[in-house]
Parts: structure tokens; C-alpha cells; sequence
């Protein structure tokens, strides 16, 4: 029993001693920057002070009880049962909370289904392992994967995650949003069910495949918001962040002026060097084909075939080229690739991964009729 | 007269020394109720250990941020397993291993009404499981698309590889099994009680097992029905589950959680029976509220079938859907708490005791309560948009599950293992086992809230290092709960070779034949009981009603 005691003392002394050397983590539910992630924080402290309040009341009588009233101490069993009375009480008196909470968190539900009047919508794609951006109103569309840091040390056994800043909460491209503006959200996905969660706006919505969801968030604060998929969606599923920068209005239409420029941009066709195939290569495979081939190629038995030593990757480089724009049953199309970014992987899956066909792509080769200027 | 006289001969005659059979044979072929019901509790106690293997390299990977030592895959095959074989190999036949024992001592019966159907459900549920547990060894590996088994990930040839038709095949099985046992357990209710026991006279674990035997009749057909309607999709070009044949992934959500949140009462319902026979003895008093106790459990069963939405609040929804199945979900709160009340009112003024299968049964009341807290935050829809699929609700359903179901398990186990076997078991080691599982279960799971609320979701592998402090104490917790898990099979293993060898009385614990059937019978119990319904049944929990 004593021995208990001192268990329990050191875990805690444990506990707080750890949170003294590390003050970054949180143990409560982030206020948010939205009015709803407000609200939704008030509703959650004023139920967990209530269950503080009750847990405290019934667990006192309990802990009152074991005390005093136990057959060491010489207590005698009283032999009372039954009260209507009471039983009437704490029957009622639950109730009466109940009601209490369900006010408050009426309203609150109210305000984070409303998506009307909204100043501009966003559409979101859950693909696996990635996030799909379109912007409604000005055609912005690009896609959001987990940064290549994060992605390099999750895929290197013995790698330090701690090395990598915003370790798996890190992507290439952010969603850009305006502040001060009522952004409306579509989901659905191209594949499994996921969920898009950016816990500083206060909700999650999950991305069906084949139907639409809708929310809407207001942000007020400039600022880079983090956040997951959170609904299982696949061996990547803890890969796939979710990262929203708000950013006051003029910065806003300067990045919106910026990026539909760099979206008309044709590609680069120009020649490179082999060495420059393989690094480019590396990115393009990185974002595209390691969720399922891996970073080593070996892909995953039984499920997924492997690159390394295929003959279909190591065959003539035409049919390789067509095989990965047109996708099979298992595999999506990578029509979305562009002639520069096919000769690169291509270099890269032939001249990598345990293969050595030693033929360099350049851009030209693979290009396609709407890549050229 | 002459008649009489002839029946007892013909009984005496057919009575001659009806032991159990010699050898393995016993085991496979028999139909005693209480060899049945060990082959459930040593099968429930063995999967216990196999799940949690499973749970421990889910924690060990989660150590650390970064990926160790297992696969992406692979661990979600282990999140998968760990929850279908502690549901469904571990948790439930335990309670149907303690209903084979107990449900015929308590009500006065010679066994169960089907004995042979009693058989068959038990075998049933070893091929179940072994199906289950030889996934683990396909290509592809073990189902690893989270134990809701959602599709269309469920359905995804690069997710899922030649596990998915045995895993459903599994499912059938353990599903009638169950249905078996659940037919078996009302037909000796309703049948075989002692000529004097009405209803209203029943234990509460009797009752809580009625009650959980219809929720398993109503339900586990509804989840046979949504896992052969996957089989189809994926096999016959169905598209019940497939927006682009016509139908609605969320479809599946819907009829799978129609049969899942009845089932997590499956699991939960015979612990407060158990709960609520175990804390009347050790207090000394009858339990305070028999018939709101009764109430309570049906409102609680009946409230399982009108909520099952509230774990799909961030699905979409409808508004009058969120507020309708946030309100339905609220009102648990009250038959609940009227049953931590009465547990509370049957301690208070008692004449306390705390062994072993007390401190497991109060550990219970009041760690099971943290779980209906936060069962009760989540039920508020605006604020499970925050909590949904986060490690907030893995803390809250391993509070319901862990330190509830299983420590009650574990109480029930200490508190009538001395009567089953005729041994006592070590107080010293049970109450070492005790205090070891009441401190590391709540630093194993309650940083999870922390991890919740900070931002975690579940289901995944690595995760940002700002939640590593937690995760690494949530590992240590977990770590030692499963080793000293290992004293609770030391304990089993010696209570059945003779324990301490001290002699058990009839009735165990002081005064408990005042409360129940099973403690008026000789200890060791002999091999067939209540060959003769007893005549006069304890109803000391039901005074007033005599």
C-alpha cells in the first residue's frame, strides 16, 4: 500500500518534471483563431467543469465511504435500501443539467453548420496520401503533399524526426486563405474516406468519395494553422498534413496574381544533365509513387508490385511513358504529369532504385503536345 | 406414491457417478455448462494476451516519433487485430465464459437449456477467431483498414490483400456463435430458474445478461448483413458501398454503427451486473437500488439502438441528424449515472472489505465514470468535431473497456475462481496485481486525453514531435500493464493446483450466501449442480418487494 503511494507520488513528480523541461506541448483543447473554435473551446471547459463538479461529489462520498465505513474500523453495515425519493432526485437533477448543456451546445451547432453567405469557396480532394486544392472562383489549383523533409526521415529508419522543423505537420504547397473572409470548404475524395482537420478553425469534415461536404471557416488572425487527415485512409494515412496560411488581404491577391502566372507557365523543356534527371526525379517520386512503391522501390508484397528489377519500369521507355499516364485498376493515371516531370522520373525509376538501364529521358522526349510553348 | 418412488429410482440409476470424461475428450465434446464455461474463460484469458501482444507493438512503435519498427501497414493491421480480437476473442466470451458458470448457479438450474448448442457456439467461436488470426499470415497481410472495416479502404486491392473474405468469413462465425449463446442464455432464463425465483428476483448479473443476450440477438445479424454486403462489392459488382454504382460509403457507416454501438453495451452491461453483485458483499449491504438498477440497464439497452450517429457527427450530417443524436446521446447520461449512484449508496454505511475483487470492482466505478465523462463531452456534437478520431476518444473507450470491462473481469475472476476450483487464491499477489493495474492503466491512457485535445489524431503510425513526452509515458503505462498482466495468469494457473491451500467455506466471502444461489452450494462445487432446483432463493437485494 505504501509502497503504492510512493509509485503513484513518483509518477506524478514524473509527469510535472517533464512538463517543467518541455513547455511546447499542450494538455487542453487549443482555443482556436475562429469564433466557433472559440465557442467550441468554451462549451468543452464549461462540460469538463461540470463533470470536475460532479466527479468530485460523488467520488468524495465514495472515497468518504471507503474510509470511514469499512469493517476494520468496526462499522457495523446498515441494511437500508431503496429510496424513491432519492432515486427521484438523482434522476432529476441529471436531467436538469443535461438541458443546461444541451443550450449552449445547440447554438454553437447551429453556428458551425451554417455555410451560407460565404465570400469564396474552396474546393478540397482527399487523394491518397495528399491533399487536392481547387479554388472555385479564380481557378487556383494545385496539390498539397507532406514536405519532402518529413517525408525523407519517416521513409529513414534511425532518422531524427526531431531534426526536421514541423516534423509530418509540414507541406510543399499550403492552402493560402484571405483573413476577415468567410471561406467556404467543399469536400469529397477521389479514393477512400478522409478528413480534413485544421483544429485551430474548430472542426473536421470528412471527405466522401463521390458525395460533397460543406463548412466554412472565418479567421481573423494572420497566421500558419497545422493539421492531419483524420480519418484512417490507408498505409500513409499519418502522412498526409493539412497546412492553411491566412494572410491579410493585399498579401492574399499578390499570391493569387503570383500563382496564376506561375500556373500558366509552360514547363521547361530545356535539356538537363544526368545528374539533374535523377535529383528532379527524386522529388517527382517522392510526391508521387513512395506511398505505395516505396522509397526503395521493393514496393509491398502481395499488395503492391515492386519497381526494383520490373520489367515494365526496365522495359522500352515508351510503353513505360504510356503505362503511367494511363493508370490501371490498382494504379492512378499520372496524366497530371507534365513531359519534363515524366522524363525525370522516368530517369529516376530506370537509373535508380536497384535498376540500371543507363538510359537518360530528356523533357523533349516526353513531352506532350500542350507542353510546348 | 409408487409413482414417485419409481422416478427416484430411475434418477438414481441414471446418476451412477456422472463425472466428467477422461482426457482431451472432455474438453471437446462436452456440454456441462461449467466445462464450457472454463473453455471460454481460459479461451477469452488466452486471446486477452494475444491482443494485448498485438497492443504492445502498437506502443512500442509509438515510443518514439519516427518509424522503428514497424511498417505503416502492418501497424494498421495491428490497431485492426487488436481491437476484432479483444472485442470479439477476448471481452465478449469472457462474459459468456462467467454466464456459462454463473447464470445456472445463480438462477438454480441443473445446466443450460442447450447444452449441445453450448458446445457448438463455443467451437464456433475458436474457428472465428483462428480464421481471424490466420490473416496475419496471408499476403498482404491482416486486415488493416481500422476494425469499423470502412469501405472503400476495405475494399482497396494496394490496402487490403487476400485477407478481406476470411476476415468476413470470421465475422459470420463469431456472429452466430454469439447468436447461439445469446438464444442459449434466454432460453435459461426464461425456462430454468428455481420454481420461486421471479424475475424480479434475479442477481443483476442474470439481468444484465438477459438484457445484453437480446441486444446480441438484434445486432450481430445487423453486422453479418453489412460485411456480406462488402463481400458482394468487392466480389460480385455490387455497389452497395460504391457512389459510382449508386450507393454511399456512409451507408456502411450507418449499419455498421447500428450494430456497434448496441455492442459496445454488449461488453459493458454484464460488467455492471457483475459490478453489482460483487459490491453488495464486500460492502455488507444489499445493493441500494435492485429495480432502478433492472431499469436503468433496459433504458440503457433500448437508448443503444437510437444513437448510433453520434460516432459519425463529422461525417455530414444533416443539422437535425447532429442535434437529434446529440440529444439521444445526452440522455445515457442519466440511467448511467443513476447505476454509479446506487453503487455509491450501496457502499455508503457499509461494513467495508477490500479484497482483491472489491478494490478491482471499485477501481471500476470510478475510472468506468471518467469514461462516461468524457462519453458525455463527446456526445456534444459542436465539441466532437474537436474530440472525433483523435486520441481523446481512444482514452475514452480504453476507460470503458480497460479499466472497466476488463478490471471487472479480472474482480469477477478473483471473486469466484475460490468457489469454481475449491482453492484460494494468493491475496498478497491478487493485490499486487491490483495496484500495478490501477497505476500504469491510467498512465497508459490518461495522457491520451492530453494527446487528444493537443491534436493527435488515432490510427497512425508517427506522429509530430510535440506530442513525444505523452506518447512515450502512455508507452511505459502500457508496458508494464501488460507484463503485470502476467501475475493475473500466475494467479489463474495457481488457484486451479490448489492456491494457498487453505480450506474455502461454502461461502467464500462472509455472508454472501445471503446474496446469491451459487454460495449455498458445497465448495469445490461438484461436477453437475441444482439437480434439484433449490427451494427457497435469496432475495435479500429484493426486500421490499417480499
Amino acid at each position: 500500500m505504501n509502497k503504492a503511494k510512493q509509485l503513484f507520488a513518483g509518477l506524478i513528480l514524473m509527469a510535472l518534471g517533464l512538463e517543467a523541461a518541455h513547455a511546447d506541448y499542450t494538455l487542453n483543447l487549443m482555443k482556436g483563431v475562429t469564433k466557433v473554435s472559440n465557442d467550441i473551446y468554451d462549451l468543452h471547459m464549461l462540460i469538463l467543469w461540470i463533470c470536475v463538479f460532479i466527479g468530485i461529489g460523488v467520488f468524495g462520498a465514495m472515497f468518504y465511504s471507503i474510509y470511514h465505513h469499512r469493517k476494520s474500523k468496526g462499522h457495523v453495515a446498515a441494511q437500508f435500501h431503496e429510496n424513491t425519493t432519492v432515486e427521484i432526485i438523482w434522476t432529476i437533477i441529471p436531467t436538469l443539467i443535461l438541458i443546461g448543456m444541451a443550450i449552449p451546445a445547440t447554438k454553437t451547432m447551429l453556428e458551425l453548420s451554417d455555410v451560407e453567405k460565404s465570400d469564396m469557396t474552396i474546393q478540397v480532394t482527399g487523394r491518397q496520401w495528399y491533399w487536392d486544392y481547387k479554388y472555385l472562383d479564380n481557378d487556383i489549383h494545385f496539390e498539397s503533399h507532406l514536405d519532402e523533409a518529413s517525408e525523407k526521415v519517416h521513409r529513414t529508419p534511425g532518422a531524427d524526426p526531431r531534426s526536421v522543423p514541423h516534423y509530418l505537420l509540414n507541406v510543399d504547397k499550403p492552402l493560402v486563405i484571405p483573413v476577415n473572409k468567410k471561406v467556404r470548404f467543399v469536400l469529397t475524395s477521389m479514393d477512400v474516406i478522409h478528413s480534413w482537420w485544421v483544429p485551430d478553425f474548430g472542426w473536421k469534415k470528412d471527405a466522401n468519395p463521390g458525395f460533397i461536404n460543406e463548412a466554412s471557416t472565418y479567421v481573423e488572425k494572420p497566421g500558419t494553422y497545422r493539421g492531419q487527415c483524420t480519418e484512417l485512409c490507408g498505409r500513409d494515412h499519418g502522412f498526409m498534413p493539412i497546412v492553411v496560411i491566412a494572410m491579410e488581404q493585399v498579401d492574399y491577391d499578390a499570391w493569387v496574381k503570383k500563382t496564376l502566372e506561375q500556373q500558366k507557365q509552360k514547363p521547361d523543356l530545356s535539356d538537363q544533365t544526368t545528374q539533374q534527371l535523377l535529383t528532379h526525379g527524386e522529388s517527382v517520386y517522392l510526391k508521387n509513387c513512395v506511398g505505395c512503391h516505396q522509397i526503395n522501390g521493393a514496393g509491398v508484397p502481395g499488395l503492391i508490385p515492386a519497381l526494383t528489377g520490373s520489367a515494365i519500369v526496365t522495359g522500352k521507355w515508351e510503353s513505360l511513358d504510356g503505362f503511367l499516364r494511363a493508370g490501371t485498376s490498382k494504379m492512378p493515371k499520372f496524366d497530371k504529369l507534365n513531359g519534363k516531370e515524366v522524363a525525370e522520373l522516368l530517369t529516376y525509376v530506370r537509373n535508380n532504385l536497384g535498376n540500371k538501364v543507363g538510359d537518360t529521358l530528356q523533357p523533349k522526349q516526353t513531352a506532350l503536345p500542350d507542353d510546348d510553348e | 406414491m409408487s409413482a414417485v418412488v419409481d422416478e427416484h429410482d430411475h434418477h438414481a440409476d441414471d446418476h451412477h457417478d456422472h463425472g466428467p470424461a477422461k482426457g482431451l475428450l472432455r474438453w471437446i465434446t462436452t456440454t456441462n455448462h461449467k466445462d464450457i464455461g472454463t473453455l471460454y474463460l481460459l479461451f477469452a484469458l488466452a486471446m486477452f494476451f494475444v491482443g494485448g501482444a498485438m497492443a504492445m507493438v502498437i506502443r512500442a512503435e509509438l515510443f518514439e516519433p519516427g518509424l522503428q519498427f514497424v511498417d505503416p501497414a502492418f501497424f494498421n493491421s495491428m490497431t485492426t487485430m487488436h481491437a476484432l480480437v479483444m472485442v470479439f476473442g477476448a471481452v465478449m466470451p469472457a462474459f459468456v465464459g462467467l454466464a456459462n458458470w454463473q447464470i445456472p448457479l445463480m438462477i438454480g438450474a441443473a445446466d443450460m437449456a442447450l447444452p449441445r448448442m453450448n458446445n457448438m457456439s463455443f467451437w464456433m467461436l475458436v474457428a472465428g477467431v483462428l480464421l481471424l488470426a490466420s490473416t496475419l499470415f496471408m499476403e498482404g497481410g491482416a486486415p488493416n483498414g481500422g476494425w469499423t472495416l470502412y469501405p472503400p479502404l476495405v475494399l482497396q486491392p494496394i490496402t487490403v490483400g487476400k485477407a478481406l473474405p476470411f476476415a468476413i468469413f470470421s465475422v459470420h462465425l463469431l456472429g452466430i456463435s454469439s447468436i447461439m449463446g445469446a438464444i442459449n442464455i434466454i432460453a435459461t432464463i426464461f425456462n430454468m430458474r428455481a420454481p420461486s425465483m421471479k424475475l424480479m428476483d434475479m442477481p443483476l448479473f442474470v439481468w444484465t445478461w438477459l438484457i445484453t443476450a437480446f441486444l446480441l440477438i438484434a445486432v450481430m445479424p445487423v453486422f453479418a448483413g453489412a460485411v456480406t454486403m462488402l463481400l458482394t462489392d468487392k466480389f460480385f459488382h455490387t455497389s452497395f458501398f460504391n457512389a459510382a454504382g449508386g450507393g454511399d460509403p456512409v451507408l456502411y457507416e450507418h449499419i455498421f454503427w447500428f450494430f456497434g454501438h448496441p455492442e459496445v453495451y454488449i461488453m459493458i452491461l454484464p460488467t455492471f451486473g457483475v459490478a453489482s453483485t460483487i459490491i453488495p458483499v464486500f460492502a455488507r449491504k444489499p445493493l441500494f437500488g435492485y429495480a432502478s438498477m433492472v431499469w436503468a440497464t433496459g433504458s440503457i439497452a433500448f437508448l443503444s439502438f437510437i444513437v448510433w450517429a453520434h460516432h459519425m457527427f463529422t461525417v455530414g450530417l444533416p443539422l437535425a441528424g447532429e442535434l437529434y443524436f446529440m440529444y439521444a446521446t445526452m440522455v445515457i447520461a442519466v440511467p448511467t449515472g443513476v447505476k454509479v449512484f446506487n453503487w455509491t449508496a450501496t457502499m455508503w454505511k457499509g461494513a467495508m472489505t477490500f479484497e482483491t475483487p472489491m478494490l478491482f470492482s471499485i477501481a471500476f466505478v470510478v475510472l468506468f465514470t471518467m469514461g462516461g465523462f468524457t462519453g458525455l463531452m463527446m456526445s456534444i456534437a459542436p465539441s466532437d468535431f474537436q474530440y472525433h478520431d483523435t486520441y481523446f476518444i481512444v482514452a475514452h473507450f480504453h476507460y470503458t473497456l480497460v479499466p472497466a470491462s476488463v478490471f471487472i473481469l479480472m474482480a469477477a475472476g478473483y471473486f469466484w475462481l475460490p468457489k469454481w476450483t475449491g482453492h484460494m487464491y494468493n491475496e498478497k499477489i491478487g493485490q499486487l496485481h491490483f495496484w500495478i493495474s490501477v497505476v500504469s492503466v491510467n498512465v497508459l491512457f490518461f495522457p491520451q486525453h492530453f494527446l487528444g485535445l493537443a491534436g493527435m489524431p488515432r490510427r497512425i503510425p508517427d506522429y509530430a514531435v510535440q506530442f513525444a513526452d505523452w506518447n512515450m509515458i502512455s508507452s511505459v503505462g502500457g508496458f508494464i500493464f501488460g507484463i503485470s498482466q502476467l501475475l493475473f495468469l500466475y494467479i489463474v494457473i495457481d488457484t486451479i493446483r490448489g492456491g494457498t491451500g487453505e480450506k474455502v467455506s461454502d461461502e467464500v466471502w462472509e455472508d454472501a450466501a445471503k446474496h446469491s444461489l451459487e454460495w449455498t452450494l458445497p465448495t469445490p462445487l461438484p461436477y453437475h449442480t441444482w439437480t434439484t432446483p433449490p427451494s427457497v432463493v435469496p432475495t435479500e437485494h429484493v426486500l421490499d418487494s417480499h
